[in-house]
């Protein structure tokens, strides 16, 4: 914005980035889902259009408004505000609760197709959103899947105590049902037999299948040692139905968290997560942490493991160095191993990652890989190296999660639709923004701008002694009405923006005076750090902007607003005797495909 | 007016004073005052100053008359001490209550109708009693709350929203207070906090009746073009004499006096003022001096600010009187009423 020493220049607040990121959740979350939109909308009991709206963005509203790894909330103002973040994907579920059909609301397939046919590997959240997007343009849509059924790891490892199968059946029916050829139990087993089957476009959409291994001592005997991410699809699919009493779970992550509680599920009464490192340095979501710690599942910290134990071929148990950090400011300086310990155990699960795995590509075809093997895929087209076919989801970049594998399928739409009209690849659409004034009399606006001191809602579970009779119950009950009106009047509407008009403040500190969380301040000019520094409040939050004004009227100064903590009640509008301040809605229009198409039908 | 109340989310890295306060808490409720107001800013450096003075707000005494200006004692420390009093009549509730109770700080807030028009013989009374007090005259230059008729301190020749300019000539309370004996007198303006706070700290902790007078536009009926109380026109003419920086007890002072231009002032409680000469020719212990420098500056349509008079060893009210130090209500009631006999023992002394 401004280098070391010059005064900051005035803030270009035509770019849409700007207040995009004064909306933290939408600039945080991968779709750039409208939150604070659809939050307004439940408030006003509009389930339907609520929903619809996380739809356009997210394609999976019921889906992810149980299982979303949610970077909405860490971003959420919320959190800076009063500690605990809104909860946003909670919401989400609200609104997939409480509409009624909207299936005359849903996208459609035009009878008449375009004469294009893409074929997409793989039936994970990915592919089956750019079916999504590209089946209303009239793309023809053949899906190769080799399970049974479709969903991915939706369907094959989160488990159903978090994400009940008819939910995600609805949501994927409403994909398929717009006429996806889905061939079901079809394994691609060559790249070169399927481009040899003359689609336009291919789409990999194939996940990161693969499992990591722990080779150590004893790996190799027995039958008790499984790689986590199969087993959990060996429980979906109903080849496992039972487990020994003692597990050992090696590894922290998400995976690890399903894995601990999936084998509660299925008979075990003592599971130990085992942990290298410290708390803080786990890759699981604090969430998921505590409902398995919720459900007496013990955490084991600094435990390296170091062998697996037979007897007679039985598997006894697992041998673990135990360690010692030394941290500093949350690195890692220093580890040392203090000791050994043998622990008992009938089953180890291992749950430390997944790998990308292409054994089904030849690497003759032009589709380049890197040094690890991986795909090279262009992060803005997610075109290969092979034009025409494209990859994302876990495919792409490897694992992340379903709200990153959306917005993939988003852009891989685009390309492909780009690259079937012979249109540049990179030729995207730039976002576009609206902002129209909130102002509905002289201290009235049409958003509710009193602030609610209410703490985040508890979500109700359970109770314990009733979920592990099913593996199928799911543990989340979802908001009550209390509930959700409660928690809807804590988003802070941070799409409602403060736009300053620099000519019309005549300098008389109202503003500044009122502002509650110290936004404010009329000050000289100077370097970025400098400013920062001589606030109404210090503003050190890193990637909070500054909004710096043009030179005010009356003295030159400037009028500088820390966007950090405005918690976007109007008091500063209300306050203003010039209207220099407004409280304006603001609304990014993030391009997707079909807008690619409406705009090339205008042009035409 | 606004229809919500101050959301109670706050900075995190909102400091606290002494007491553990932060300034927040010693805010009132919200203002019904026009938005933009140059009161509203007044009382936003009245509660910074309070807070950094560590003051406990249950040991304040805030008293107003009537008009816009009075409404605003109910817009900062909700947590004092108040008094709404008849239409120019502060300073005799003061006097009452100081006179009771000699230990609290006092802060009279008023306008230039209040004190100069109505009230101009109590205010001038206050000034030469040397009352220990802080006093605010909020000065737009007109009646706002009755719809912005010109009061005694609009300039000759001010022009108002509708109808003729002012042909009356101004009363201005500066140099009123400084000819009648004042011990601490100032002016500022709301739209500079940086000038303001510290005047109304130093005059907080001043012993003595300390008037500040404060610049302070009135955005509905007078900050049009033409008139001499807008923020345009103070913001044109400014003239800063003196500025003050106030030092509390025990912090040391880090100023290069070397140069001259900055000298230090103890007040009572031993805390500094430090004086720094905006003005070089400007000498503020010096009356008749004071008095020419700020007439002169007016003729020309300047607005001269900053500490212009102070004399620290002025005896205040209670000294001059010889009264006790204890709060009257602390009296036993022997002490406070000694009874007809002794008021009769009394009355034959004077024949
Ligand atoms: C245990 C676990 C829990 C998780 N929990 C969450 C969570 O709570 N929230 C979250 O957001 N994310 C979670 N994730 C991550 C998330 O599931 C994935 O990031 C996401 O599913 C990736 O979607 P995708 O479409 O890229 O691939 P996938 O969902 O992996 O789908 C790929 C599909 O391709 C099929 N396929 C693969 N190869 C072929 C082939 N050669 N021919 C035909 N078909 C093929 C597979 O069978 C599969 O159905 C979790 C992951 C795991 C392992
Ligand atoms: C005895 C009496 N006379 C007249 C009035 C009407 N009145 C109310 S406020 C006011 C003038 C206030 O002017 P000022 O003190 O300058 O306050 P401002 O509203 O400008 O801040 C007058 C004349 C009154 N309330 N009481
Ligand atoms: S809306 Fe205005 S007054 Fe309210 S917090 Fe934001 S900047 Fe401050
Ligand atoms: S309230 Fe309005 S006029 Fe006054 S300082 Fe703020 S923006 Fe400027
Ligand atoms: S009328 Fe004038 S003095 Fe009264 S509140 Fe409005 S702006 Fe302030
Ligand atoms: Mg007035």
């Amino acid at each position: 914005m401004s280098n070391g020493c010059s005064p900051m220049e005035p803030t270009d607040t035509s770019n849409p980035d700007y207040f995009h990121k004064v909306v933290d959740c939408q600039w945080a979350c991968p779709a750039h889902t409208n939150v604070p939109e659809y939050i307004r909308l439940i408030a006003q009991g509009r389930y339907d259009d609520a929903y619809m709206l996380n739809r356009q963005s997210n394609v999976f509203p019921g889906i992810l408004g149980r299982v979303c790894d949610r970077p909405c909330e860490p971003a959420c103002r919320r959190t800076r505000v009063d500690g605990k973040a809104v909860a946003i994907c909670r919401l989400k579920r609200v609104a997939a609760d409480h509409r009624s059909d909207v299936s005359d609301r849903l996208p459609r397939a035009p009878e008449k197709k375009n004469g294009k046919r893409i074929a997409c590997i793989g039936a994970g959240c990915a592919s089956l959103t750019v079916a999504n997007d590209l089946m209303p343009l009239g793309y023809e849509i053949t899906i190769f899947e080799r399970f049974k059924q479709p969903g991915g790891l939706m369907r094959t490892n989160i488990p159903a105590f978090r994400l009940p199968v008819p939910v995600l059946d609805e949501e994927i029916e409403a994909i398929v049902d717009m006429g996806v050829d889905l061939r079901l139990g079809h394994e691609i087993t060559s790249m070169k037999a399927l481009l040899d089957e003359g689609f336009d476009a291919v789409f990999v959409g194939s996940g990161a299948p693969r499992g990591k291994e722990l080779n150590l001592p004893g790996r190799d005997q027995g039958e008790r040692i499984h790689i986590g991410i199969d087993w959990l699809e060996s429980v979906a699919f109903k080849h496992i139905d039972a487990i020994g009493k003692k597990v050992l779970i090696i590894g922290v992550g998400n995976t690890a968290m399903d894995c601990c509680r999936t084998a509660l599920r299925l008979g075990a009464d003592d599971v130990k997560v085992m942990a290298r490192k410290p708390r803080g340095f786990f890759k699981a979501s604090d969430w998921e942490l505590e409902d398995a710690e919720e459900e007496n599942v013990e955490i084991v910290i600094n435990h390296s493991p170091a062998a697996f134990l037979h007897d007679n071929g039985t598997l006894v148990g697992m041998r673990f160095d135990v360690m010692e950090y030394d941290i500093d400011n949350g690195r890692i300086t220093e580890t040392r191993k203090v000791d050994t310990v043998d622990l008992p155990c009938d089953d180890v699960i291992l749950a430390i990652g997944q790998e990308n795995a292409f054994p089904w590509i030849e690497r003759d075809l032009d589709i380049e890989f890197d040094q690890w093997d991986v795909p090279v895929v262009d992060r803005t087209t997610f075109q290969s190296t092979r034009p025409g076919v494209f990859f994302g989801g876990d495919a792409a970049f490897g694992p992340e999660n379903i709200i990153w594998a959306v917005e993939h399928g988003h852009q891989a739409a685009i390309s492909i639709h780009q690259y079937c009209q012979s249109e540049a690849l990179t030729d995207r659409l730039p976002p576009t923004m609206n902002l129209s004034s909130t102002k509905m009399g002289l201290h009235e606006w049409s958003y509710a701008n009193d602030y609610s001191s209410a703490t985040r809602q508890q979500m109700r579970h359970v109770d314990l002694d009733r979920r592990f009779d099913e593996l199928e119950i799911e543990v989340e009950l979802g908001f009550s009405r209390e509930d959700f009106k409660a928690e809807v009047q804590r988003c802070l509407n941070c799409d409602v923006q403060t736009v300053f008009d620099t000519k019309l403040c005549i300098e008389c500190d109202a503003c500044i005076d009122i502002c509650p969380t110290d936004c404010l301040t009329i000050t000289k000019n100077g370097p970025e750090s400098d400013l920062r520094n001589r606030l109404s409040a210090p503003a050190h939050t890193p990637g909070q902007d500054l909004f710096v004004s043009d030179g005010l009227p009356q003295t030159g100064r400037v009028m500088v607003k820390d966007e950090d903590l405005c918690v976007h009640c109007g008091l500063c509008a209300e306050r203003c005797p010039t209207a220099a301040w407004d409280m304006q809605q603001f609304t990014i229009n993030l391009k997707h495909v079909d807008q690619y198409a409406a705009d090339k039908g205008a042009s035409a | 007016m606004s229809h919500i109340a101050k959301p109670a989310a706050r900075h995190p890295g909102q400091p606290v004073n002494k007491l553990g306060f932060s300034e927040r808490d010693y805010e009132g409720g919200m203002s019904t005052l026009c938005a933009g107001c140059g009161h509203d800013s007044i009382t936003a450096a009245l509660v910074k100053a309070f807070f950094e003075l560590d003051i406990e707000p249950h040991r304040v005494a805030k008293l107003s008359g009537i008009g816009c200006s009075s409404k605003t004692p109910a817009y900062f420390l909700s947590a004092s001490h108040g008094f709404n009093s008849v239409h120019g009549r502060m300073p005799s509730v003061v006097t009452g209550a100081n006179a009771a109770e000699r230990s609290m700080a006092y802060v009279g807030v008023s306008g230039d109708g209040d004190s100069l028009s109505i009230g101009i013989g109590q205010f001038a009374h206050a000034v030469r009693r040397n009352l220990n007090m802080l006093y605010i005259i909020e000065n737009n230059g007109v009646y706002g709350l009755t719809k912005g008729q010109f009061s005694a301190s609009a300039d000759l020749g001010s022009k108002p929203k509708k109808g003729a300019p002012n042909q009356l000539s101004p009363i201005d309370p500066v140099n009123m207070a400084i000819s009648m004996g004042a011990s601490f007198v100032a002016r500022s303006f709301s739209g500079d906090k940086d000038q303001l706070v510290p005047l109304i700290k130093a005059g907080i902790r001043h012993d003595g009746f300390a008037l500040i007078d404060v610049i302070s536009p009135c955005v509905t009926f007078n900050d049009h073009d033409g008139s001499t109380k807008s923020y345009q026109y103070t913001r044109d003419n400014i003239v800063e004499t003196i500025h003050t920086d106030f030092v509390p007890p025990r912090q040391e002072i880090t100023v290069d006096f070397a140069s001259g231009e900055v000298t230090s002032v103890r007040l009572h409680d031993g805390s500094h003022m430090l004086l720094k000469k905006v003005d070089k020719a400007y000498n503020a212990d010096d009356r008749a001096a004071a008095i020419s420098y700020i007439q002169h500056h007016q003729a020309e349509g300047r607005v001269v600010t900053g500490l212009l008079y102070f004399d620290g060893a002025e005896p205040e009210f209670h000294q001059v009187s010889g009264t006790c130090q204890e709060p009257l209500r602390d009296l036993p009631h022997n002490e406070l009423c000694p009874g007809s006999e002794a008021l009769a023992k009394l009355m034959k002394g004077y024949r």
